[in-house]
Order: C-alpha cells, then structure tokens, then sequence
C-alpha cells in the first residue's frame, strides 16, 4: 500500500508548494481593515487542501499544522475573528514553516518537531486570545533572529502609523494605493499620471486586491504562458516534466540544423525539379522556425515567479531596518526560460537587499532631505529585442563616488586620477569590495557584488549601473532570452572552428608588429597605452596555425569579470546565434571550453570558456604605463 | 532517443548471449551487442585540445556531442589510418555515447557461458580488467572485450572523475 502511495509525492509535494505560494501571496494581499471575503475563502482553501494531501499521505507534521492554522482561517472568513498585522505575519511564518517541513518530508529529512509543536503554541495562542500581545509572541518565537532585541513593538508601531490612512501622507491623493501597502507594501508610484492601470487590462483579475497589487499577485499556476482568466487552474494547463520538454528542445535543435544542411544541398539542385525543392525548402524552413519558437516558449515562464517573493523580502527588511520603502514591480509577465528564472534568484535578491540596505535612506534622513518619506524600489522586466532587461532602480542616496574610488585605491585596482563615472561603478563588482561603513547583516561583507556579476554573466548576460548622488541608482541586468542559445563570434584556427561568447569580446584588432612585445617569455600586446597579456588560441588548443606569428592573424581582447587579455586566432569567421550543447553528456570537461555547438554544416564547434582561458595567462594583471 | 540497455544484467541466466566481432589489425575482438546503438562510417571529427592520441575528437550523433576513441591506437595494433571503409561502432554504456573506431566489423555470434574461456594471465599490453574472456568460433579466437569497463575507466579518460567514481 504504502508503495503504490509513495508514487504520489511528487505531485503532492508540487502542488503543497503552490498552496504555499498561493497562501503566502494572498496573506500579502489582505486588505486587514476590510478582508474581501473570497480571498479569505481561497486563503481557507489553501491551508484546508495543504492538511487535506497530508493526512492522507501520513505527513503528520503538516497536517498537525495546518489543522491549528485551518481553524483560525475558517473562523477569519466566518468573521469570528479579525485579523490584525501581527496575526497575518504570524501566518507567514506559518507558511515558512509549512514550507520547512514541506522540504523536511520532500528530501526525506528529519523533521524539526520543536519547531513544529512551537508554531502550534503560536497559533493556538492566537486563536485564544487574539490580543495585543501578539506581536511579541509571534515574531519573538518563530523567529528569533528578526527581532533580536525586544524592538517588535517600535517595528509594528511603523505600521501601526499606516493604519491611519492619510494621516502621514496627505499629500498624496490616493488612498486606494495606501490600503494595498498596509497589507503588504505592494504598493503603486502615488502617480496619477504612471498609466499602470492600462497595462494590466489584459491581465485577468485573481480578486480585486490582487490585480491592483500587479499581476505579481497573481499565482504562479494561473499566470503561465497560457493565460487564462479566474481561480482555478483547471483543465488548461498541463503539467509535464522538464527533461520531456528539453528533449523536444533538442529534437527541434537538430530539425533546425537538419533543414539549413537540406538547404545547402537543395541549392546544388538545378532546373525545374530544382525550384519546386527550393519552394519545399522554403516552407520547410518556416515550419521548422515556428516549431523551434513554439517549443521554446514551452520552456517560458514569467519573470512574476522571481518577483512574487520580493514583496515579502522588502517588506521585512524594511521593518527590520525600520524604512519606509514601497516595493513596484512592472512587467512581471515578460517570459524568460525557466532555467534562467531559478538562477536569477539569487542575484536578484542581492541587489534588492543592496538597495534597501544602502540605496533606500531612512525616513528621518528622506525627510531631511526633502524627499518622499518612503522610498521606492522599483522592479520592473522588459523584453527589448532578442534579450531581456531586469532594472532594479531605487530612489535612494546613489552610490558614493568618493567611498568607491577611495576603496579602489586602498585595494589598489584603479590608477588614474578622475575616472568617468561609468568606469568607477563597475568597480563594486570587483572581489572584497564593499563601501558600507559598517557590515550588516544583511550585506556589506563585500562578498556579494562579484558574485553577482559572476552569476549574472553565467547566465550570458550582463549587468550595468546608473548611478547619482542623492536620486538613486539603477542596476541593469541584461539577459540572453533562453539558455541555450549564445550569441558568439566564430574564429578560426589551423582548420578547425571555434565560438567565442559576444560577450566577453571587447574588440577585434590586427596588430601591427610594434604592438607585440614579450614580458619574460610571456606574449603581451599594447593597445591604446596598456599591455594586456596575449594568449594564442593554436597552442591553447594545440592546433597548427595557418599564420606563424600573431601580426599576420587577428587578435580578439576579450574582458572577463577579473582579466583582459588578448586572443590570437588566425581569423574572423562571423557572428552568429549557437546552440549550446553540453561536452560533458558524453565526454568530460575539457580546459578552456564550456561547451560545444553543430554548425550549420552539421559539424562541431568548440565553445570557448574566456573565464578558464584567462587562468592561462602568467601574468594575470594588464600591466598600464 | 532511443536506448539501448546495458548489458551487465544479463550475465547469469545461463542463455546465450550475442556478441558483435570486430577487427583490429590481425586480430579478431568482440563486445557485448547490447551495448552497440549503431554503426557507420567514419566522419571528420572536431580536435579536443590535450586529449590523449586515441581520443581522435567529437562529432555530432543527431545533436549528441559524442567522443571517438580509436582503439586501434589505444591497444596499440594494426595502423590507424583513415579510409571510405574505416567503421565507427556507436556504443551506449551507462547512459553514455562513446564511438570506436575499429577496422571492420565480421559478424554476430552467439556464445554460451561454457564458450567463454578465462583470460590467460597477460602481460602488461592487454589490461585484464577490460577482458571478459576468450572463445573459439570457426578456429579463430575472439577476443571478448569487457566494454563497459573499459569505457569507464581512468586510462581512457572518457569521463571526469567524480562520473567515473560513481560507476564503480
């Protein structure tokens, strides 16, 4: 019995998950003064479906949870009990715990029952006495290292000030908006003239609250790429396991590859015959072109499922760093591949917790310098030709020149006297650099920024920023739209073809023989007053060059998060979108190349990796005169 | 894709079992017909920097990024040349593609498990390891090569260590 049962986990697991993600949202989204009795019900639904699942597969621990949390929910929506802010973080916590276990019993781990009996007193305590104390119990029990000192009471009297709508905010006209950042500080731009309204039409409404709080509040299963309107998920959507997906993502790869090898031959084809195959050849080409986008888009989900959890974050960092900060978040629904999404995660995180940390200044200081008193993070995705953009702009103090290149210089990375701003910004990416004046534990180690730029450029992608003093900054992360494509310049060397990612290529020269000199054997090459070591693709990959020597080929400087060097190959191919297959599938890692690619002629290009490349040069550091 | 499964299972049950025999040079070798996904022509193959001689590169099997080994070079027999008539046997070991080049390919043959001889001790040419025995079919003594072993193992440097730890 047990046997046949344990088949179902999986899908359990899944949707436990989505309850959770839904539950998590809608807590967000509570309107506390005036809950709208259908997210209340869904919120019920949730949690009743969640111990439903868990006590029939016998996960005890769950249902012993949401059993407690069922009964406060149900007496919620019966209107027997109101619920106050503390109670609903109480929830959230109620939720990542649930999501503990969850983990706990998907990994086959121990379970934390402390933990377990531990939230149960908690929320037996708010179905007992659903009073003032609460606020003590909740976040002191569950969690002790967001209150480390008994400051609970100051950090809720922040929202207890919110709960007089417009007694702060006068100013500003529209207390619609304001009820949405009571709940969970979703708030819009108070802007009447900022047209958001109009770009979420299309957008089918969850609930009234939801929609207003941008299709981030949406949940994850109603917001795929087939978008279909009301609650239920329903029929329309299916689930399928990612390696099926992938298959077919290579089988359309190769159908792709296949076609521009019958179109090579198909041209060799005279006369009559000949053009009614090059009309086939032509059909052939758009359906295998349609076929490829189709099954990409499969693989697409909404940058909303990386969102969604900001709310969440902003909201108890800034309770935690008691500032005012509203979270937007535009274009949650640009598509981007899936693999991408779970490892945009974390970068994405960081940068959001850099801004509130050190963008965002706290209220008194905002007020001092003639500010709004909250600030605003704003989120927003867009899709701007073959890549996608992801800003994460602030309003805050803007990076400190000052502090930046005084660090530089202490590190000793940056020589000359008045950099162009854009020159000293992308210094914070370098490794061990942080400017906070004190570290928090929220950031300031230094660790973070090279991590993130490493990760970002994993991904293909790039990241920029925009900065100015006391207006705020702006981080712009540019991404390739799928995996597993990239976009490369194809060199050759001796005969055989390789692929360099367009990314790390600075610039493509050929050097005059005065541009070459030796630094104790190791090849270096002068442009525009600095000395970059040069490599040599030949005898990186051991390979017999057409030309002897690098002043008759060309030389590619290629930029990586830590070096510049200069590439020596024999000669520019041309630039063009590859597929990236994997070398490891079947062989082995293999130095200086990431992966490989079919070339149009069916025949296999190496992907060179410039970050292992550069780990070939002895001198790693361009030497500037 | 289709798969073809592995061999290892199919030891014990007394049945025959059928082997794919192949030339190498003078000499005649046989692998595990279970394990072999298809077999072709030899094809031009892209160069892999620092990889040892017999790992002649990679090429594309309908997407698959696939080595070749040419065994020939690894056991050290016949000339390793490269003409219309040169055979690549496709194997599929542990979810993994390998090619071998091999000189030709003679025939199926099914053997019992009596059929079978054990190896006499070899010396330092023929690594026992790689060897599942040898047997006699029309006067001619075939060379029954463990091919999985020797797909998995470090000399061959197929795999990156810690998949290759794993196997074993």
């Amino acid at each position: 019995m047990s046997v046949e049962m344990s088949q179902f986990h999986p899908v359990f697991f899944e949707e436990t998950q989505e309850h959770l993600q839904l539950l998590e949202q809608l807590l967000m989204g509570l309107d506390i003064a005036q809950p709208d009795s259908e997210d209340l019900n869904s919120i019920f639904r949730a949690a009743h479906s969640i111990k439903g699942g868990s006590g029939i597969f016998g996960f005890t621990a769950l249902a012993d949870v949401t059993h407690i949390m069922e009964n406060l929910l149900d007496k919620a929506r019966k209107g027997e009990f109101s619920l106050s802010i503390p109670a609903v973080d109480i929830l959230l916590n109620t939720t990542d715990t649930l999501g503990e276990i969850l983990n706990s019993y998907r990994n086959e781990l121990e379970i934390d029952w402390l933990k377990v009996t531990q939230t149960q007193t908690v929320l037996n305590g708010l179905l007992v006495d659903p009073g003032e104390n609460l606020s003590a119990l909740g976040e002191s029990d569950l969690e002790p290292s967001t209150a480390p000192e008994p400051q609970t009471t100051d950090s809720f009297g922040f929202f207890a000030e919110n709960k007089v709508p417009g007694a702060e905010h006068r100013d500003l006209s529209d207390f619609g908006f304001f009820t949405a950042e009571r709940n969970g500080q979703i708030a819009q731009t108070i802007d009447p003239g900022f047209g958001l309204f109009d770009e979420l039409e299309p957008e089918p409404s969850l609930s009234k609250k939801a929609a207003a709080a941008e299709p981030i509040a949406l949940p994850k299963t109603d917001a795929g790429p087939v978008k279909k309107a009301g609650n239920s998920s329903g029929e329309s959507t299916l689930r399928v396991e990612t390696t099926k997906i992938d298959a077919l993502v290579n089988l359309s790869g190769e159908l792709v590859i296949t076609q521009s090898m019958l179109a090579l031959i198909g041209a060799e084809v005279s006369g009559e015959l000949g053009e009614r195959l090059q009309s086939a050849l032509l059909e052939l080409e758009r359906n295998t072109c349609e076929v490829q986008d189709a099954v990409m888009s499969v693989r697409m989900l909404p940058v909303s499922s990386v969102f969604n959890r900001f709310p969440r974050l902003v909201r108890s960092l800034a309770a935690k760093l008691k500032k005012k900060v509203e979270l937007v978040v535009e274009g949650g629904s640009t598509e981007i591949d899936k693999g991408m999404i779970e490892r945009l995660v974390d970068p994405l995180t960081h940068l959001v917790r850099n801004s509130l940390d050190h963008g965002i200044e706290t209220a008194q200081q905002r007020l001092d310098l003639g500010k709004a008193e909250s600030g605003t993070l704003l989120l927003k995705a867009e899709q701007k030709g073959g890549s996608i953009v992801i800003s994460i702009s602030d309003d805050g103090a803007g990076l400190n020149r000052e502090r930046i290149l005084a660090k530089a210089r202490e590190n000793g990375i940056v020589s000359a006297h008045s950099p162009a701003d854009e020159d000293v910004w992308p210094l914070i990416f370098s490794p061990g650099f942080s400017t906070a004046a004190e570290v928090t534990d929220i950031s300031g180690r230094g660790v973070g920024m090279d991590v993130v730029r490493r990760n970002i450029e994993a991904l293909g992608g790039h990241i920029a920023i925009e900065s100015k003093a006391g207006v705020g900054s702006t981080f712009r992360i540019q991404l390739p739209l799928t995996l597993a494509i990239v976009d490369g310049m194809c060199v050759a060397v001796g005969e055989q073809v390789f692929v360099l990612p367009l990314v790390h290529i600075v610039e493509s020269i050929q050097p005059s023989p005065e541009q070459l000199k030796t630094l104790s054997n190791q090849q270096l090459i002068k442009v525009r007053g600095e000395y970059l070591p040069l490599l040599n693709l030949s005898q990186l990959m051991a390979i017999k060059p057409t030309n002897p020597s690098p002043d008759q080929g060309i030389v590619v400087l290629i930029e990586t998060s830590k070096h510049r060097f200069g590439l020596c190959v024999d000669a520019l191919v041309g630039q063009q979108q590859v597929v990236i297959k994997s070398l490891e599938r079947h062989y082995r890692r293999v130095n200086g190349v990431s992966g490989a690619t079919i070339m149009g002629d069916g025949s296999v290009a190496l992907i060179l990796d410039a970050e292992s490349l550069a780990l070939q040069v002895k001198h790693l550091d361009g030497v500037t005169i | 894709m289709t798969k073809i499964e592995s061999s290892s299972s199919t030891h014990s049950n007394g049945a025959e079992e059928e082997f794919l025999s192949f030339v190498l040079g003078d000499e005649n070798y046989a692998l595990d017909i279970m394990s072999v996904k298809e077999i072709r022509g030899y094809e031009a193959v892209t160069k892999i920097a620092n990889a040892p001689v017999f790992v002649k590169g990679v090429l594309n099997l309908r997407g698959d990024i696939v080595p070749i080994v040419d065994l020939r070079m690894k056991f050290d027999i016949g000339q390793a040349t490269y003409d219309e008539f040169t055979i690549v046997i496709m194997l599929c070991v542990n979810e993994r593609i390998v090619g071998v080049v091999v000189d030709a390919v003679s025939d199926v043959v099914k053997l019992s498990a009596q059929e079978i001889l054990p190896p006499p001790e070899f010396g330092v040419s023929f690594d026992n390891r790689f060897l599942r025995g040898l047997a006699t079919v029309d006067n001619k003594m075939i060379i029954l090569v463990n091919i999985a072993a020797l797909i998995g193992s470090d000399e061959l440097g197929l795999m990156d260590v810690n998949a290759t730890a794993g196997q074993e």
